[in-house]
């Protein structure tokens, strides 16, 4: 049995790396979106472009544009004399934002009244202006206190003292990474298992298949394997470019790490067993794919919280193998767990492997009757 | 270009089409699913966040900062006794940050001294800590003002900020992403289905057939162009229909410029299938090479959800070559800003080179031959 399991891994490993063009849409594109995906899925805003309309000619609206040009967050792109420049510069995106400040600021503050500025956000992307209208709010509060502190403006009742844990300076790059582990594994796996009974169907190669003296079961374990081998190393390999290119710390057990790469592994395999049987051609096989894969990319908490999905919705993630890989991933990457405290995400990945691949095995059968 | 042969090539095309349903799949079904999934599924604003709240000796001051919190309708507070408590349940993501009162606040705050309010927030996800941050932040100053007004004083800080949030001004992020969703349904239906489709005559030895019958080269290219662009149309106008009617995501510009940019658009998506499916003869390497050059990238690096200007130079540098990249700028001005001609006349002309480019590299490429 294991001798014709073995064979049949050797013929899919040839069928799979045989060919010059599909040996490198495997290993290739990977290691291309890896990079550029590393660097460029980044929410973090810096040389936010801001555009300044400064109607007042006191000294105190200049030292509030310097503690502007003074942070690497923002760049300063324009200067807008007018509404309809301010305008224009808004719409043409030339600028995120527009710092207004009214003619009365210097004689405001020095009579110890406080001196509106107003700011105009370009509201298209929501998530920058939210982010960039942050940022204003914290260079603001540094002008207030040091100018409350010359000018005797009096304490502020109370401070805010904010800390962040597990990533103190909130660099997004490390929540993202560590996702793209999970994405890109996710991807090659199903591209390897989806298409190859379907590619079989359809080059008719299936039939000689079945009159060899594999069973069902060998077929498919046999089938299996090669994803096994390609994600797991494709994984590994990601996981260290992560650490030693991207620079995002592993302070959790490896051990754990390990653990959830093979239990994820074996639930995507799972799935893209089931796909590949039900499917007759390969179009029919790769939209199967993808119509799983975007779904599961997107409610897995890759780039956006689940938290903030509607509930049914998130109840609807639980079915998703992505969604508890990538708990693990930036458990151990970054807060340092062990196999301990993420039992709870091993059982359910276990649990979608056990179901998907006995769908898939019975639909084997069933296909072939 | 005879024209018969041509209609005949387009109804072979629309016969396949109708005969494997999975095409119609591509164009129709995936945009639904699609805007289901983002229009409900994806958000970047978070409400009800779980937040522990510690207060070491509670007092009138105290309870109306965290009556502020309760209030918001960012937070949902869990009350601990100790830090070491609510430290715990962070490190068990029972809560994504922790406001702690220490015992001296109250006092500090009489005295009226700056009293320190510590705050830990879990920067694992750092967008959406930063966004808590920024809710906390509201809810502070609220808190500040409210006393001040109780106190029957003003809040004497020097700057009053207003912000004023053009185009959203609630922030939505519904409203942004939803129209960027359409350049990533049609840089699918566009390049996904041609690259297949292509690929699929070469492999089933059926592209012989047809270079044996009388049909020139550019014939073959139109009459899988023509179809796919239909289909390609008919599923973008679908998508807008889904996105203003139950998304109700406002469509301030002309509909009409709208379509004239996403036949644009199209085209460039088409080429784009159709020089991969040229180059890749198998579907199993078409489809990889479609997801991977056309449709990641659509989804990462065209601002859809990540804001290009956010990213490092050399990749913002690299974005200047998917073409997804100008029609989601083009979309979300459409969509919130309007007709903003100065923006869609860079962009058009982008995008109309770059489905120059594609069309005319694969139509150069083509030629009537077997290797």
């Amino acid at each position: 049995m294991f001798a014709r399991i073995l064979a049949l891994v050797i013929k899919e490993f040839l069928a799979l790396l045989r060919d010059k063009s599909s040996r490198a849409v495997l290993i290739g594109p990977p290691l291309i979106q890896l990079l550029v995906f590393g660097y460029g899925a980044t929410f973090d805003l810096n040389h936010i472009p801001y555009a300044v309309y400064n109607q007042d000619s006191g000294f105190a609206s200049r030292e509030l544009l310097g503690h502007f040009q003074g942070t690497s967050a923002f760049h300063q792109t324009a200067i807008v004399h007018n509404e309809k420049q301010l305008a224009t510069v808004i719409n043409t995106q030339k600028a995120l934002l527009v710092l207004h400040i009214g003619p009365q600021f210097t004689r405001d503050l020095l009579q110890h009244q406080p001196a509106p500025v107003q700011i105009i956000v370009d509201g298209r992307n929501s998530n920058t202006a939210t982010l960039a209208l942050n940022d204003v709010n914290s260079v603001l509060l540094a002008f207030d206190r040091s100018w409350a502190d010359r000018y005797h403006w009096g304490n502020p009742p109370a401070q805010l003292d904010i800390r962040a844990w597990f990533n103190p300076n909130l660099l997004s790059r490390w929540f993202i990474v560590p996702g793209i582990v999970a994405l890109l594994t996710l991807v090659v796996t199903l591209l390897v298992t989806g298409l190859s009974v379907a590619r079989e169907r359809e080059q008719g190669t299936f039939d000689q298949l079945l009159v060899t003296p594999l069973t069902p079961t060998e077929i498919l374990i046999g089938k299996a394997i090669p994803g096994f081998v390609i994600g797991g190393l494709e994984a590994a390999f990601i996981a260290l470019v992560a650490v030693f290119w991207f620079g995002v710390p592993l302070i959790g057990s490896l051990l754990a790490l390990g653990l959830g790469l093979m239990l994820f592994l074996f639930a995507a395999i799972g799935i893209g067993l089931m796909i590949s049987s039900l499917a007759v051609t390969q179009q029919q096989g790769l939209l199967g794919v993808f119509l799983f894969l975007v779904p599961a990319i997107i409610l897995s908490g890759f780039a956006t919280p689940i938290a903030n999905m509607p509930s049914l919705v998130q109840d609807l993630t639980y079915l998703n193998p992505m969604r508890y890989f990538l708990v693990i991933l930036r458990g151990v990457f970054l807060e340092g767990d062990s196999l301990g405290n993420l039992w709870t995400q091993y059982w359910p990945l276990a649990i979608i492997g056990l179901a998907s691949m006995l769908a898939a095995s019975w639909l084997f059968r069933h296909r072939l009757a | 270009m005879n024209r018969q042969r041509l209609a005949g090539l387009i109804r072979k095309e629309f016969l396949q089409i109708r005969r494997d349903p999975s095409a119609i799949a591509i164009a129709f079904l995936l945009p639904v699913v699609l805007l289901f999934l983002f229009g409900y599924g994806v958000s970047l604003n978070a409400e009800h966040v779980p937040i522990g709240v510690v207060v070491a000796q509670p007092s009138p001051q105290s309870s109306s900062l965290v009556a502020g919190l309760q209030q918001s309708r960012y937070f949902q507070p869990r009350f601990y006794t100790s830090i070491q408590e609510a430290r715990k349940a962070m490190m068990q993501r029972q809560v994504d940050g922790i406001l702690w009162l220490r015992g001296p606040f109250t006092r500090t705050l009489l005295r009226g001294d700056t009293a320190q309010v510590g705050v830990f927030v879990n920067g694992v996800d750092a967008n959406n800590a930063r966004l808590v941050e920024g809710y906390l932040q509201g809810v502070w100053q609220n808190w500040l003002e409210q006393r001040a007004n109780a106190s029957g004083t003003r809040l004497l800080v020097p700057i009053q900020a207003e912000a004023r949030i053009w185009f959203n001004p609630s922030l939505r992020s519904r409203d942004y992403l939803v129209p960027g969703l359409i350049a990533v349904i049609m840089t699918l239906i566009g390049a996904l289905l041609t690259a297949l489709v292509v690929a699929r005559e070469w492999e089933r030895g059926t592209m012989e057939a047809l270079m044996a019958s009388p049909v020139s080269m550019g014939e073959i290219l139109l009459g899988k162009l023509i179809p796919y662009f239909l289909l390609g149309m008919g599923g973008m106008l679908f998508s807008v229909a889904l996105a203003i009617g139950l998304f109700a995501v406002p469509l301030r510009g002309n509909f009409f410029v709208l379509l004239f940019f996403s036949a644009l658009f199209l085209l460039a998506a088409l080429g784009m299938g159709l020089l991969i499916s040229s180059v890749a003869r198998n579907q199993f390497v078409a489809g990889q090479v479609a997801i991977i050059v056309t449709f990641l990238p659509a989804f990462i690096l065209s601002g859809f959800i990540f804001d290009i200007q956010s990213m490092p130079a050399p990749i913002a540098f690299m974005t200047h070559i998917i073409p997804a990249r100008y029609f989601v700028t083009i979309l979300q001005t459409i969509f919130l800003a309007g007709d903003i001609w100065p923006l869609f006349l860079g962009n058009g002309l982008a995008l109309l080179l770059m489905a120059l480019f594609f069309l005319g590299l694969t139509w150069k490429r083509s030629r009537k031959r077997l290797d």
